[in-house]
């Protein structure tokens, strides 16, 4: 864990190839948001051949959902979710092109199959450091299902936001086993 | 019979609901400054040393600790000589509530509560309603304590029943495994509230209320002070450690507290709290 790896996204599979367990990586670019309920949306589109709020193809999925922003502020506090919460949806989102998703703890086999089978990565950001890494989102918008309120997808704009790369695409976990 | 009025209350839990969102409580942090110091790996100290960061931004900018500002979860020991001034209709819920939506609404706090559990999970948008548990004590006063509690730890609390002929160990090999399924998933290092005792229902309650006694104050009876200690260790020595990336800060205190219960049963509940413990209280 030493050089820092830039990832601007969109991503493409070659350079999330290269990507290994551990890597420290500084995320910019636009990212969208999507929690529980926007994830089954989201699987209920594909699988309804619907259009999709945003182009999944390279695209990275922060697993949040977060504050209200101040007046004069683009966002609140804005923390990673629990991750393992969308392994039932994962799988499909990353068949579709999905390169990066970033959250917290552990996935599960489908999804590290799937990570494998397309070439994808899970990226890790510190669980309840949601004011600190609110400071490495520079615009965000709703895009889709804003009924959701929280829950809805927003597109951010991320500057250098800090994560490591807890399960590659090669199989490896950063938890061992788990 | 002494009387508080109705908006006195209101206006309490609110700034309780706002402080406990945005300043993290002295004992917490003093545990998060303790561990980044004693943590022998470098890597689980740094991240500790954010933790610490995201502390100073939160009170600094008025940025909430985390997105999940919780559910709130509102304990109440009202003196049987202290009543509050109600109108027709009114209970000391509705004033705890009441607190509760201000504090949320107006401080920019996540509303995290649907109105119900599986038919359509609509949010209620305010908030509320808190989980309220009341207890009456003797005096004249109401101590109120606001926990807001996240989703993400709450998710990997567990309850069990052991027989009632179990020895110590079981019950300690079991609470480590529960800290162990938690794992990475809920924001370690944690803070575990471990409820013995009861019945079904007290246990779990009790392993609640053991998170709001502060960090370093140990059980007061001297076996159970040693079963904090001895889970503590226990639970320190599985390397899970911050964001789960491994260290020896698994957990920054483990709180046991016990009732009696049946000649049958020893039922055992686990509340797990992440880092991010956000717990006030005032005496009013």
């Amino acid at each position: 864990m030493s050089k820092v790896k830039q990832l601007k996204s969109v991503l493409s599979e070659s350079e999330v190839r290269s990507l290994k367990v551990g890597d420290v990586v500084a995320v910019s670019g636009v990212v969208y948001t999507g929690r529980d309920m926007a994830h089954k949306r989201l699987c209920a589109a594909i699988d309804g051949k619907e259009a999709l709020p945003f182009e999944l193809e390279g695209a990275v999925i922060y697993f949040v959902g977060p504050s209200p922003a101040r007046p004069g502020k683009v966002i609140g506090a804005a923390g990673p979710t629990t991750s393992s919460r969308m392994d039932a949806f994962s799988p499909k989102l990353v068949a579709c092109g999905l390169r990066a998703m970033i959250g917290k703890g552990y996935r599960g086999d489908e999804v590290r199959e799937a990570l494998k089978k397309f070439g994808a990565v899970h990226l890790s950001t510190i669980g309840g450091a949601g004011a600190l890494l609110s400071k490495h989102i520079v615009s965000a918008e709703v895009i889709a299902y804003e009924d959701l309120g929280t829950e809805a997808i927003r597109k951010l704009e991320f500057v250098d936001f800090p994560a490591v790369v807890a399960y590659d695409s090669h199989g490896g976990s950063i938890y061992g086993e788990k | 019979m002494r009387y508080i009025e109705f908006d006195k209350i209101v206006s309490s839990v609110e700034s309780l609901c706002v402080s406990a969102c945005y300043e993290l409580s002295e004992d917490v942090l003093s545990a998060l400054e303790s561990a980044a110091k004693q943590e022998s790996n470098p890597n689980a100290a740094e991240i500790l040393k954010k933790l610490i960061e995201n502390a100073r931004i939160a009170k600094a900018e008025r940025i909430p600790l985390c997105q999940d500002t919780g559910l709130a979860v509102v304990f109440v020991e009202q003196g049987t000589g202290a009543a509050v001034k109600l109108s027709d209709g009114q209970t000391l819920d509705d004033a705890i509530n009441a607190g509760i939506e201000a504090g949320y609404e107006k401080e920019y706090l996540r509303k995290s509560v649907v109105k119900e559990p599986l038919k359509e999970r609509k949010n209620t948008g305010t908030n509320t309603p808190a989980v309220i548990h009341h207890a009456l004590t003797v005096g004249d006063k109401l101590k109120i304590t606001v926990m807001a509690k996240g989703g993400g730890c709450e998710n990997k609390s567990q309850f069990k029943m052991f027989k009632p002929t179990a020895a110590k160990v079981e019950i300690i090999d079991w609470v480590v495994d529960v800290v162990k399924q938690a794992g990475a998933d809920a924001c370690p290092p944690f803070v575990v509230g471990v409820g013995i005792g009861g019945d079904f229902e007290l246990s779990c309650l009790l392993s609640k209320r053991a998170l709001l006694r502060n960090i370093g104050v140990e059980n007061n009876d001297e076996f159970y002070a040693g079963l904090e200690e001895e889970l503590l260790s226990r639970i320190n020595g599985l390397d899970i450690g911050p964001q789960g990336f491994g260290g020896d800060t698994t957990a920054l205190a483990c709180q046991v507290e016990t009732t009696p219960c049946h000649i049958a049963s020893l039922p055992v509940a686990v509340n797990i709290e992440c880092h991010s413990h956000r717990h006030k209280s005032v005496i009013i």
